[in-house]
């Protein structure tokens, strides 16, 4: 891990920012959701990266062993990927129910329905 | 889905050992990797495979809406619980060292009752949640199928359980 | 040697991320999002967090996957429309980018064992927990019981989002609508 230094992180930020492109670019919204997961799984690579110790093992305690990488980034990501799939599938059934309204996932079909709705 | 034969009999072989799986992530947490976040998505996804493959109905009758909208809500319960009695016994929230005289025993034990909160909470809520997409499915297919006639046939090849409602 | 593989595993993750966005096909880009997620896996068990790995694995790669397939059946959407205004967003993208990469240079190196986020509570749970709590995973002892608080936040959210689910999916807010429209 020593020669990569800060390899880690430019990787982080290569996700980050195709996540990112992903939202603004496309007009679908499920294509919208799949970025924003991009993006998310990008900032728990980040924790995990920010956790790992050069030389140490996973967090679970043994005898013979000394260095453990660090629990904490470990319990925030945790919890924030379980979080992440029920906020997803809150936008996705956000999604569904635009569908029933407008019969379409694409926001510039959306946008013109319901101007000629207006 | 009827002709799947390959899928059905290894799904029916599969599906107790994901859930046994589960539960071993669920009580080993403590001593390996695994807690009750994994082993409550474990358990959720061996329920929707059920689902995917024999069809939402029946899964509904294995395990009904009704109970998997309580569960969810109980293993909250569960945890905020634990906190309340450690509240009671004289310590603070959550404080589980003095669940048991012995504080080391205590935290153990505050641990497995909290993660057994989590795990649930995590299950139901997964298979909550594919429910509620499986059946909003249903009803739009149900609602093509009466608006056009020609559409019938499709939807119920889609869905064998659409037409048996 | 070692380096070598964790830096093709990494390079193998902004493969996919690229051809997620590349591809034009919903069903193409939600499989391929499985596969991230199961790449994401590996790598975070390269880094030493198996029990986030763990929970990636079975999360992306099945829970997530279903949920987006389940509304790709629902709405029908097979392809993504593209319209043609791309260089915008690529240069703003491009710019964060290459702000975020000047900042990362001042970030301590990755396995840093004196960076400043392995320095602070770290050694206290690392020492504390084999004393006060006595399970050798300390990621759950964190977890369950230094963090309880928070965790029951995390759990509560779960609860929440799914009872915001059902209520625009389940059936009450369905009979409703359907009330309203006749």
């Amino acid at each position: 891990m020593s020669t990569i230094g800060l390899y880690n992180y430019w990787i982080v930020f290569f996700l980050m920012m195709s996540g990112l492109y992903v939202v603004i670019v496309s007009t679908n919204l499920i294509k919208k959701i799949i970025g924003l997961n991009i993006f998310q799984t990008s900032v728990f690579i980040f924790y995990i990266s920010i956790g790992k110790v050069r030389g140490g093992t996973a967090p679970i305690l043994a005898d013979d062993i000394t260095l453990y990488s660090n629990p904490l980034p470990h319990v925030l990501i945790l919890t924030a990927i379980v979080v992440g799939v029920a906020t997803t599938a809150l936008g996705l059934a956000l999604i569904v129910r635009i569908h029933t309204a407008f019969n379409s996932v694409d926001e510039e079909q959306i946008y013109t329905s319901k101007d000629s709705r207006d | 889905m009827e002709h799947h034969i390959v899928l059905r009999v290894v799904a029916k072989l599969l599906i107790p050992i994901i859930l046994l799986f589960a539960l071993y992530v669920q009580f080993h947490g403590d001593y390996g990797p695994g807690g009750g976040f994994q082993a409550g998505v474990i358990f959720g996804a061996g329920f929707i495979l059920y689902a995917l493959i024999f069809g939402l109905q029946t899964t509904k009758q294995v395990i009904s809406p009704s109970f998997v909208h309580g569960m969810s809500g109980a293993g909250v319960l569960l945890y905020a619980g634990v906190g309340v009695i450690s509240l009671f016994r004289g310590g603070n929230y959550l404080d589980y060292s003095v669940l048991l005289s012995d504080p080391v025993h205590g935290q153990h034990l505050g641990i497995m009752l909290i993660e057994l909160g989590v795990g649930i909470t995590v299950a139901f809520v997964m298979v909550s949640l594919f429910y509620a997409f499986a059946g909003y499915r249903q009803i739009e297919l149900r609602k093509q199928g009466s608006t056009k006639q020609n559409d019938v046939a499709q939807a119920s090849d889609a869905d064998p359980n659409g037409k048996r409602q | 040697m070692v380096a070598i593989v964790d830096f093709a595993l990494l390079a193998g993750l902004a493969v996919w991320a690229l051809g997620i966005v590349h591809l034009r096909s919903l069903f193409g880009a939600a499989m391929m999002f499985g596969i991230y997620s199961l790449h994401c896996a590996l790598i975070f068990v390269v880094l030493d967090a198996v029990d986030v790995a763990f929970t990636e694995a079975a999360v992306g790669a099945g829970i997530s996957t279903v949920l987006i397939l389940s509304t790709l059946a629902i709405t029908g959407a097979k392809l993504e429309v593209r319209h043609s205004r791309a260089m915008m967003p690529l240069l703003i993208t491009g710019v964060i980018g290459a702000a975020l990469i000047y900042a990362s240079l001042d970030m301590p190196l990755v396995g840093d064992p004196s960076a400043p986020a392995n320095l602070h509570v770290v050694p206290r749970y690392l020492q504390g927990s084999a004393a006060e709590i006595n399970i050798p995973n300390v990621v759950t002892s964190v977890l369950a019981s230094y963090r309880g608080y928070d965790t029951l936040g995390e759990v509560t959210v779960i609860f929440t989002a799914g009872i915001g689910v059902l209520c625009l999916l389940g059936r009450h807010s369905r009979k409703r609508s359907r009330r309203r429209r006749e």
